[in-house]
């Protein structure tokens, strides 16, 4: 692993930055990024849960849909109620294919009267802003915001330290989303995130990135944070990763998130994939999300089968690891629904081995969002 | 104690050898969360993998750098890894070997050739 930026992958705004604070480089989504500073990722992971931590995520897509009645249209791919979402708010939802599978999963959000600003997968923004224009323009039109950088600010200690900068950040609740004057520039606020803990994600013009990363890093509760526990945070907070706990083979059903799919919605039956996706939701999907903590042996990771206790294969890990709070192996997996009970006793195999696991509800580790403001 | 292109380290007294990985590879994999020592009483050769430690992202194989028989391992790496990571070249020791062939040791790269090794890698 090389410690320099490779030049034949992308840049955000903050690589040099990383760079020089002793970060170890990675390519991820076609970019360069950090997976750890010089701490690691178990203290960053902890500190993260503990204090503040700060993310550079830059290599997300963001995006402005605009046009004739942006809402409405954008209902056509997504099972959300965006018609009714109030200003000032954003929602979790995913673009569906025709089948019902899942071609990203994103937020989309009203932070001023500007139609609706959208956040999508690094990994998967081209093909996703694609789809987007191909079903929707030209009386929608989707502006991919390539000048724009985006910081997420994490855990307990998130709020008191971007209130330092930007007090009005203390009245907003989860999921709030707006725009306002920060650090001298205009930001797009919300209070979100992917670590399970209250905090903010920051989108900046990225000729200011630096100057704000720098300064929010002068607060002694806040460390950069990389890649690395970035993954093992939103793992331990039950999150799903694109790409390894979702794909466009798997439903919201069967990925257990179907509380995205308002009743509104539900009823209407008007989102692609409606048909699988209403028949999962009377009958039950063929396979569905679980998590399994590994009780014995090594952690197990995307791929490993998992078996009843009788031996049989009856379904496989997405995601798996170690987990720095719990201090054990913790996975994603789909098994059959008859098995998907807590309490469950199954086995994952990691390398030829079966291992006692248990079925577990997810987040493994609690949410601690703050739903109301403080004042 | 000599070494291998592996980031092994192996270091003689007798006829046992005791193995680890260098700190060099420790640090290379991060912060180590499981270790798999090999049981005792098995018989390996020169370059099998005979264990497995586990970073945060994934596992990889440890060889055994001489021929023999394991005589022991680590059992505190059970229950602290992290010591592989703070002490690799003392207590984060994998495991001791009573060796069937000491001129292998020969063949492997002293302290100087190894540094050197890793600066050219």
């Amino acid at each position: 692993m090389s410690d320099q930026a490779d030049t034949s992958l992308k840049t955000t705004p903050l690589t040099a930055t990383h760079v020089a604070l002793g970060a170890r480089m990675v390519p991820f989504a076609g970019y360069s990024m950090p997976v750890q500073y010089a701490d690691g990722v178990l203290k960053e992971h902890l500190w993260t849960r503990e204090n503040a931590g700060l993310f550079d995520v830059s290599h997300m897509g963001q995006a402005r849909l605009r046009g004739v009645a942006p809402l409405a249209a954008f209902e056509e791919l997504v099972p959300g109620d965006f018609i009714g979402l109030k200003p000032g708010k954003q929602k979790y939802s995913m673009l569906l294919n025709r089948q019902g599978g899942i071609i990203d999963d994103l937020m989309a959000g009203r932070p001023d009267d500007d139609g609706l600003f959208i956040i999508v997968n690094g990994a998967c923004k081209d093909n996703d802003f694609r789809v987007i224009d191909d079903e929707l323009a030209p009386q929608v039109q989707i502006e991919r915001l390539e000048d724009r950088a985006l910081i997420a600010l994490q855990g307990p200690k998130a709020v008191e330290a971007l209130a330092a900068h930007v007090p009005a950040v203390a009245d907003m609740a989860f999921m709030d989303i707006r725009t306002m004057p920060a650090f001298g520039v205009d930001a797009i606020i919300s209070r979100s995130g992917y670590t399970g803990e209250d905090g903010f994600e920051i989108s900046i013009p990225a000729d200011a990135a630096v100057r704000v990363w720098t300064l929010l890093l002068e607060d002694e509760r806040v460390k950069p944070i990389g890649l690395g526990a970035r993954d093992s945070l939103r793992l331990e907070a039950g999150l799903p990763l694109y790409g390894h706990d979702l794909d466009e083979s798997v439903s919201p059903v069967e990925a257990g998130l179907t509380f995205a799919i308002n009743k509104n919605r539900r009823e209407q039956r008007d989102f692609p994939g409606a048909a699988r996706i209403t028949r999962e939701l009377a009958e039950g999907p063929a396979r569905v999300r679980v998590g399994l903590k590994v009780l014995e042996g090594a952690p197990a990771r995307e791929g490993a089968e998992v078996a009843d206790e009788a031996g049989q294969v009856v379904g496989v890990v997405t995601s798996g690891g170690y987990s720095p709070s719990l201090k054990q192996g913790i996975a994603l997996a789909f098994v059959p629904p008859a098995l998907a009970t807590p309490g469950e006793k199954l086995k994952v195999i990691v390398r030829g081995k079966p291992q006692a696991a248990e079925v577990v509800k997810t987040p493994f580790v609690p949410h601690r969002y703050v739903r109301k403001a403080a004042r | 104690m000599r070494f291998t292109k592996d980031h092994e380290w192996v270091s003689l007294d007798g006829d046992v050898a005791t193995v680890g990985i260098t700190a060099h590879a420790a640090e290379q994999l991060g912060d180590v969360v499981f270790v798999e020592t090999p049981e005792v009483g098995k018989a390996v050769k020169a370059g099998d993998a005979f264990a497995v430690v586990e970073s945060v992202k994934a596992a990889s194989d440890v060889y055994a750098p001489v021929s023999g028989e394991v005589v022991e391992a680590n059992e505190a790496l059970a229950g602290s890894p992290e010591t592989v990571n703070a002490e690799p070249e003392a207590g984060g020791w994998f495991a001791k070997i009573r060796v069937s062939d000491p001129a292998e040791l020969d063949a492997l790269m002293d302290k100087a050739a190894y540094d050197a090794f890793v600066a050219s890698l």
